[in-house]
């Protein structure tokens, strides 16, 4: 029998008009599942600051200053969302310089519902650029550590706007932005692993928040007068919500919802478990007790150093990691911080400086591409000690000494531009009355209404 | 009349109350304060700073009772309080010029 042309050409072009929307059904799948995923990671990391943050430091200061302490991370994710939409975004992510983007997406022009290819195929490029703006608020949230209790609340606004154009924005265009110095994936000449923040948000906010509190000075009456937590409640609270809300942050940095999704979830998550322990543990055989702020400090000091490794990694070494942070940190806040008698109020220093610190280099011994096989110029290539290419080690020292250096130079001109134009710390008067009341004209507990 | 000002272990306040009840004292003031006598306080390390609390909570009773209920008085609340360690606290006994009830302008025992 013989079947007749012009049918056969009619079922080849059924079949490819099937195949073609199968494609598009497909895409528009995957698209929908990374979409949902995103957008639910860039809530939790909103969530970190607030109301996670926030509590965490409100928590630990004195209850004169609950409110000026929790006021410091809300108002970083009203003010940093205005810089990034206006010029942030951009500077960060539109190709430029090796060290500062360009202006293309200035204004979000052209950052719509169409994916940036460069950065996340399968997500509308305003879902990424939402989900990035949550990690350049959290980032200035976190130097708040080093100088609450005692800054001018118009200081802290200036210094914050100042810090994210002069070291965030440099800091995350030269790890994650297209053709930045330090970018392994997107052409960059010193290719560092940071998967989720290690260097851009760790060690540059701990390294700012050092300088912040040598500069401040300490607070009156540090160390002889006690000054102690005022509500350990709310800073458990605040803990276990980072806790959560780090889930989005690292496992969110996949960009997809992805098989690296669930691995970097796991590292994060063992390495949060390992790091309570650690510090829990170290502060019960140092001091005879295991107490709660060791234990919500542990957790913190873990997901601070699983960040930059936490899309690299398998997870023994995640649990190592955590193991290793939860007691350097320890070590780093009750040891070296007395040493050095320095006042930095909440230990942002001693968690985020040394725990990402920690995790930058370690990430350089246990990075494998049995975990992220991303090809980098269209090749799988070894990435870390374990993968035998122990040169990762230098380049993530390289990274770590760039974010160090721009960190600690930047903040000192910032601080004493603040310093000439309105002065940084409150007068002593203000200090000793609690900054609710000096720079807010409010109190947190009002125990006779 | 006599004041007494009794000031006890916080723990020991619902124990104090109900023997006050038991022998019929119905008005009593209290209030949470602060302090120490011979108990040295205690020590709290938050992340290795060690931070010595010697002001410690404690409940003060204060209530105003006719000469003759003194000793009773002292004597249940003392049972009440008392767990034979440091720390269980002090009463003082004051004597007390006038009392007077501001609802009806009652004075003296009638008015405690």
């Amino acid at each position: 029998m013989q079947i007749p042309f012009a049918l056969l050409l009619q079922a080849a072009t059924d079949m490819s008009a099937r195949l073609n929307a199968l494609e598009a059904a497909a895409k528009s799948a995957q698209s929908a599942g990374d979409n949902a995923w995103m957008l639910t990671s860039a809530a939790l990391v909103l969530l970190m600051t607030g109301p996670g943050l926030a509590l965490f430091y409100g928590g630990l200061v004195r209850r004169k200053n609950v409110l000026s302490t929790m006021m410091h991370s809300f108002i970083m994710m009203a003010l940093i969302t205005v810089i990034w939409a206006l010029v942030g975004y951009s500077l960060v992510f539109s190709e430029g310089t090796p060290f500062i983007g360009g202006l293309k997406y200035a204004f979000l022009n052209g950052v719509g519902t169409q994916p940036n290819a460069d950065y996340a195929g399968t997500i509308p490029q305003g879902t990424f650029m939402i989900y990035q703006l949550m990690f350049a608020v959290i980032t200035p949230a976190l130097i708040s550590g080093a100088y609450a209790e005692r800054i001018k609340f118009s200081a802290m606004a200036l210094f914050t706007t100042l810090w994210s154009l002069i070291v965030y924005f440099p800091m995350a265009h030269m790890v994650w932005g297209k053709g930045g110095l330090l970018n392994a994936y997107l052409g960059g000449s010193i290719p560092t692993l940071d998967f989720a923040g290690g260097t851009v948000v760790h060690i540059t906010s701990g390294v700012s928040a050092l300088v912040c509190a040598l500069y401040l000075g300490r607070r009156k009456g540090y160390p002889a007068e006690p000054i102690k937590p005022h509500s350990m409640v709310l800073s458990v609270i605040g803990a276990c919500l980072l806790w959560v809300g780090w889930f989005g942050f690292n496992a969110g940095s996949a960009l997809a919802a992805s098989g690296l999704a669930t691995s970097a979830f796991v590292a994060t998550h063992l390495a949060a478990a390992a790091a309570a322990l650690g510090w829990m543990g170290a502060e019960w055989l140092h001091s005879g007790k295991p107490s709660m702020l060791g234990g919500i400090s542990g957790c913190v000091a873990g997901l601070v150093a699983i960040t930059p490794a936490s899309g690299f990694v398998k997870p023994m070494p995640a649990l190592l990691i955590g193991l290793l942070a939860g007691m350097f940190c320890f070590w780093m806040v009750t040891t070296v911080k007395n040493m050095f008698k320095y006042d930095d109020t909440l230990d942002a220093f001693g968690v985020h400086g040394a725990g990402g610190t920690l995790g930058a280099l370690l990430t350089g011994v246990f990075a494998t591409n049995l975990i992220n096989d991303t090809a980098i110029n269209g090749k799988v290539v070894p990435l870390g000690l374990v993968d035998g290419h122990a040169g990762q080690i230098l380049n993530q020292a390289a990274g770590v000494g760039i974010s160090i250096a721009l960190a600690a130079v930047g903040t000192f001109l910032i601080l004493k531009v603040c310093d000439l134009t309105i002065g940084v710390r409150v007068s002593d008067d203000d200090e000793e009355q609690g900054l609710d009341l000096s720079q807010h004209g409010e109190e947190g507990y009002t125990l006779e209404a | 009349m006599k004041k007494i000002e009794a000031i006890i272990q916080p723990f020991k306040l619902e124990e104090v109350k109900e023997a006050l009840k038991n022998i019929g004292i119905d008005g009593m003031t209290i209030s949470e304060v602060r302090g120490h006598g011979r108990q040295k306080g205690h020590k709290e390390v938050y992340r290795g700073q060690e931070y010595n609390v010697d002001l410690l909570p404690k409940v003060r009773f204060d209530l105003v009772v006719p000469d003759v209920r003194l000793e009773e008085v002292v004597e249940a609340i003392t049972n009440a309080a008392r767990t034979g360690k440091i720390g269980d606290g002090k009463i003082f006994v004051y004597d007390v010029a006038e009392a007077i009830r501001i609802r009806n302008g009652d004075r003296g025992d009638a008015a405690v």
